[in-house]
């Protein structure tokens, strides 16, 4: 070390011993899992948004995602004998609601929403947490659609809700004015619709968006006719 | 014999200074912002009064006596007066650990005044397991801050370095937790993060599962982890006094 420090040397053996069993204790001490770590709670309520500004002082985004790790905590490995899953959704949904007025414009909530806790085997909590998109989609739907777009999917496929499928991607395509938003979500409603065998009903609608004249795009107006054409097809088949 | 001077001295010096003052400025505020919220809220009264004062006095005792060890101790070897002592014929040892007893004595007496504050809207048997538990964090906070303070020799490293390692202990345990989380992408980076954090863990005192305000409101028992929490901290103060003997058997004069 420096010229200050004299050798080590000059250190009694019996220092040398107490630091290194002070240290051998310290750590079989932490070593050892207690009681205490696993902490088998469900999550708390959540506070109203008001209290969590501030909370933040001022720091709202990073307080936001900060709080979003803390949801993510509540599961099986993080040291929860709870499983995410078995959470209480009602809470859940009232955390996620808190940052997401928060900070409105992050898409952490959201997106932990629609393909993490929505994503669950449990038809009811499925139900709850789609809603939650659904209600936050209308507020803003060109900075949500995305989510909406997997909560119709997650509709369809797991839950086999063909109506409120339809629903949520009725919404899609009708409330979304960003051109950003990409062709295959804004058609989701066809599909949905052809899967519900309302083949007339698609073939209206996707005519419907082909006269409206809204489409410019060259490729997304062919895509949407060869989608027509090959409803007609089925239609004829029938 | 020349540990007691030592510790007498320290604790005369700590009478002799502001701290006595800043200590019961620290328990007016408490006592202030009780009455004020004794009348703002409409229900759990005293379990408002008793978690905030619980907080506020605990981080005002870890506070003061953390900023009083490392000023006193700095204010020591600026003036010249650790080289006088290290030339008389007492062994180190005895200087440093009746340096130690002193600022453990000044902090049991500090976190023991805080803590009989709270008897006035706590029951008697929580504040007594919740005081015995802060004097042991106290005397643990002292250690540490004589450690970094004689190691680091200046001021704002020793007090920043001795309230980083605070922190860390208080908030390892959330941070263990969101480490371990199964939601992000498993990965070799990721794993040895986790690791890192695991073996940070290992060197630090489990500082969140002490002196906890829900003692004050739903009562403590001397169980397991009651036992547990107090017996690491009284091991970590070990491992912080025999490092710092350590450092301070090679100081140089």
């Amino acid at each position: 070390m420096s010229a200050e420090q004299r050798p080590l040397a000059v250190v009694p053996r019996w220092l040398w011993a107490f630091l290194a069993a002070a240290l051998a204790g310290q750590l079989a001490w932490q070593a050892q899992p207690t009681a205490s770590m696993r902490l088998a709670q469900d999550l708390p309520a959540a506070p109203r948004a008001a209290v969590l500004r501030l909370a933040a002082f001022g720091e709202e985004p990073a307080l936001a995602r900060l709080l979003m790790l803390y949801l993510q905590s509540y599961d099986y490995r993080g040291g929860n004998t709870l499983r995410y899953r078995e959470l209480d959704y009602s809470r859940l949904t009232q955390w996620l609601h808190a940052i997401v007025e928060l900070d409105p414009q992050g898409g952490y909530p959201l997106f932990a929403a629609a393909r993490v806790y929505a994503e669950v085997e449990d038809p009811e909590r499925m139900r709850h947490m789609l809603e939650f998109i659904y209600a936050r989609f209308l507020e803003d739907p060109n900075g949500r659609w995305a989510p909406l777009a997997h909560a119709a999917l997650l509709a369809k496929h797991r839950l086999g809700d063909l109506p409120l499928a339809r629903r949520y991607a009725h919404d899609l395509q009708r409330m979304t004015t960003d051109p950003g938003v990409p062709l295959w979500a804004k058609q989701m409603e066809v599909f949905i619709l052809e899967d519900m065998n309302e083949l007339e009903a698609a073939k209206i609608m996707l005519g419907g968006m082909l006269e409206s004249g809204t489409i410019t795009d060259a490729e997304e107006l062919r895509f949407l006719k060869e989608r027509l054409d090959a409803l007609e097809a089925a239609s004829r088949r029938r | 014999m020349a540990t007691a001077t030592f510790a007498r001295f320290i604790l005369l010096e700590a009478r002799r200074g502001g701290l006595p003052w800043l200590a019961l400025a620290a328990i007016v505020v408490a006592l202030v912002l009780a009455a004020f919220l004794s009348q703002v809220a409409l229900t759990e009264t005293r379990e408002l009064q008793a978690s905030v004062m619980g907080a506020l006095l605990r981080a005002s005792a870890v506070f003061l006596i953390a900023l009083h060890v490392a000023s006193s101790t700095l204010r020591e070897m600026n003036d010249k007066g650790l080289e006088l002592f290290l030339s008389l014929p007492v062994p180190r040892w005895a200087q440093y650990l009746g340096r130690l007893a002193g600022f453990a004595a000044t902090a049991a007496i500090l976190a023991a005044t805080c803590a009989l504050v709270l008897l006035a809207v706590a029951a008697p048997s929580a504040v007594s397991l919740w005081a015995l538990s802060l004097v042991m964090e106290s005397v643990l906070v002292a250690a540490v801050a004589l450690f970094f303070s004689m190691t680091l020799a200046q001021l704002v490293p020793a007090i920043a370095a001795t309230a980083g390692l605070y922190l860390l202990a208080r908030s390892m345990t959330g941070i263990q937790a969101i480490a371990s989380s199964p939601l992000s992408e498993p990965s070799t980076a990721g794993e040895a993060a986790r690791l890192a954090i695991d073996a940070v863990a290992l060197l630090l005192p489990r500082l969140d599962a002490v002196t906890r305000t829900d003692w004050l409101l739903y009562g403590a028992s001397v169980d397991g982890d009651y036992v547990r929490a107090i017996a690491g901290m009284a091991l970590y103060a070990a491992l912080a006094t025999a490092a710092g003997l350590f450092d301070f058997y090679r100081r140089s004069l």
